[in-house]
């Protein structure tokens, strides 16, 4: 196997599989804030504050496998 | 092929100082800066203000009460880093995104053959930038803590010989303050860098009006990392102020 294809191989391995777990987790922290603020209408500031931390700390990981995932393919 | 780097260029070198575009990008960005905010102080002195002057105040209303919700009363000391750290990573992160940075070229001699090269290049796109960033969030965390908890007790989160449980927790809380170095830095080269890589492989693929989306998209991005920065220095902030338990 060419160092070509096993790049090209390896980048898309590196960003589909890295971003599967942040992706779960996304989902699980947004549907958790709906949920509290269906529940409770008047904390929706605090609510959604706190789910966009919690967001970007989630999509910090996937932006790790995609940094590793550029690097294998420009590189 | 399209020219992405994920090291920035070299455009000239200032008595072997070399300087990248991403460095005369945030010069010209430093420059633009100053004369807003000396003419921001200009509007403030006079009896009637216009609508320029009440769109900042708004923004700077609207972080303060942001960093309000974490700090309560201390917020005014903390104040001027944390909105430091937004204003430069929102407008870097916004000037990667004007027509005309990143796609205008110059030509480079580099060991007598000549590349080419973007001459301008958002800053937050460049790693040295991000880690300088979080280094200077990381280490002023351990100041912090140290001026308001005091040497002896702020070491005692870190090290703690109650029992072997706690002295597993200090080990862990270590290695987190150093990965929140590498998670701070990365996260903010990583959106970036990534947006624009993505708008300049849609416009290579589909060349007509296809990167405009990701162009609003990335906009969005650009605002909520500058606020996901801030707000995490901010909370890192004050959980240093916290004791150990």
């Amino acid at each position: 196997m060419s160092l070509e294809a096993a790049k090209t191989i390896a980048t898309a391995l590196a960003i589909g599989l890295g971003v599967i777990g942040p992706g779960i987790g996304i989902g699980i922290t947004a549907g958790k804030a709906v949920e509290a603020i269906g529940r409770n209408p008047e904390a929706e500031g605090i609510v959604r504050a706190t789910m966009i931390l919690g967001i970007a700390f989630a999509e910090g990981l996937a932006i790790f496998a995609l940094v590793i995932a550029l690097m294998i393919r420009f590189t | 092929m399209i020219h992405i780097s994920i090291k920035p260029e070299r455009i000239f070198s200032l008595w072997a100082f070399p300087v990248t575009n991403s460095l005369l990008a945030a010069g010209v960005v430093l420059v633009l800066f100053t004369l807003c905010a000396l003419w921001y102080n200009r509007i403030s002195k006079r009896k009637s203000k216009n609508s320029f002057f009440y769109l900042i105040t708004l923004g700077l209303r609207l972080l303060y009460s942001l960093f309000h919700s974490v700090f309560g009363e201390k917020t005014d000391y903390f104040f001027p880093l944390l909105a430091s750290f937004f204003f430069f990573i929102l407008l870097h992160n916004w000037f990667g995104l004007i027509p005309g940075v990143g796609s205008l070229l110059i030509a480079v001699k580099e060991n007598s053959h000549v590349v080419f090269a973007p001459l301008l290049r958002g800053d937050t796109t460049d790693l040295n930038t991000t880690l300088a960033l979080a280094l200077i969030s990381v280490s002023y965390t351990q100041v912090v803590g140290v001026t308001s908890l005091g040497l002896k007790e702020y070491l005692k989160k870190f090290i703690n010989l109650k029992s072997p449980m706690a002295f597993f927790t200090g080990v862990m809380e270590t290695i987190s303050e150093f990965s929140k170095i590498i998670a701070f830095s990365f996260r903010l080269f990583g959106n970036i860098f990534a947006g624009e890589v993505i708008i300049a492989i849609m416009a290579f693929l589909i060349p007509i009006l296809i990167s405009f989306p990701f162009l609003l998209f990335e906009i969005f991005i650009g605002f909520i990392q500058a606020v996901v920065f801030a707000l995490l220095s901010a909370v890192f902030f004050r959980l240093a102020m916290e004791k150990a338990h």
